[in-house]
């Protein structure tokens, strides 16, 4: 799982009403080597929830020297686009966990693949 | 990269190796998913440097071939962890890492949660026949959900009435840009019994999508394969 896909998972469990952003819990994590791609991760920077990427990204002490708010510009910014663009789509969790930040609920990550299915009392 | 040279990579990546009939797991045959991908870059441009949700995933035959078009990263939706750990595999295999995978259901996804997250969303989803009646409304109403500029996906032609009207009522544009032959195996029990129809072809699409005539359909019955015709769709939110 990239943080990329992270940063667009919810917990949806009955009754949860903020399951945003999920907690990682990482017992294996990789750096897989992907195309820098600018224009690509310029384009996805407004759409992600930045704060939830940071704390991601910390979270599996792959946090470089990202800043907590966006930097002015970071278009042009090709050494601030190439932290994002390690952080967003090469790091990425192979074991661990995802934790519902309210229910507490645990969701599995399994080879890379978490598991968002719900049991039939949790939808 | 070439549509043939596309085609012959996807030959390459593993299928189902015992399709859930509940699941309606069609594999999406290479030449089928070269046909769309290729129009899908070539026309639309809408793979190279996107993000792409490609729901119902399977074993990742479309995810794949839009991941070698250079998509920006390509994300697999899934229920069946079966056909996730072999789409796994396939991505290992051909060294992809521009791909990424989740397990969830589609039909329970709070597609809200992604709505306009991705660029674009790519699909071959269950047909909606037999126990799974109005499937593929329920993954194209989250399909539609989650994509900014555009859905492409697979269905059958009996079906284009009816998703010509559901599409009037979303107030989304629909477009057919392909009829394609779908050259499905047999792969369960009840194909079987059922009669074929032969269709003709007609081209809406500029990729060349090549067809083959009736002789062939009929040569290719006695081995044992059913044809129909499935139908390449896009749609687009008209409220952008």
């Amino acid at each position: 799982m990239k943080l990329l896909t992270h940063n667009m998972l919810t917990s949806h469990v009955k009754g949860v009403t903020n399951g945003y952003p999920l907690l990682i819990k990482a017992t294996e994590v990789k750096v897989n080597d992907v195309e820098f791609n600018p224009e690509f991760i310029s384009r996805m920077i407004p759409k992600l929830e930045w704060s939830a990427l940071v704390k991601a990204a910390e979270e599996l002490g792959h946090r470089q020297d990202l800043p907590g708010e966006l930097v002015p510009e970071y278009e042009k910014n090709e050494e601030f686009l190439k932290k994002v663009h390690r952080a967003l789509v090469e790091v990425e969790v192979v074991e661990g966990c995802l934790q519902c930040p309210e229910s507490g609920r645990e969701f599995p990550i399994t080879k890379g693949i978490p598991n968002m299915l719900l049991n039939e009392d949790e939808v | 990269m070439k549509l043939k040279e596309l085609e012959s990579c996807l030959q390459q990546v593993d299928a189902f190796e015992e399709p859930k009939i509940l699941l309606e797991q069609y594999p999406t045959s290479p030449h089928i998913a070269a046909c769309m991908l290729y129009t899908i870059h070539n026309t639309f441009d809408d793979i190279e440097g996107k993000l792409v949700a490609d729901l119902g995933c399977g074993c990742g035959v479309l995810s794949i071939g839009a991941a070698m078009l250079d998509a920006g990263l390509c994300v697999g939706f899934d229920i069946d962890d079966e056909a996730l750990d072999i789409f796994r595999r396939n991505a290992e295999e051909f060294e992809i890492s521009n791909i990424d995978l989740v397990q969830c259901d589609m039909c329970a996804l709070e597609a809200e949660a992604y709505a306009k997250k991705f660029d674009t969303v790519i699909m071959n989803p269950p047909f909606g026949t037999k126990h799974n009646q109005g499937m593929d409304m329920k993954f194209l109403r989250a399909a539609l959900t989650m994509a900014k500029t555009a859905v492409y996906s697979l269905h059958k032609t009996a079906t284009r009435e009816h998703i010509q009207k559901k599409a009037k009522d979303w107030g989304v544009k629909m477009e057919v840009i392909a009829e394609l032959r779908y050259d499905l195996p047999a792969s369960y029990k009840f194909h079987k019994k059922k009669s074929v129809s032969l269709y003709t072809v007609s081209h809406h699409s500029e990729a060349d999508i090549s067809c083959c005539n009736s002789q062939n359909t009929f040569q290719l019955m006695i081995n044992d394969f059913y044809k129909w015709f499935y139908l390449l769709f896009t749609y687009a939110n008209l409220k952008k």
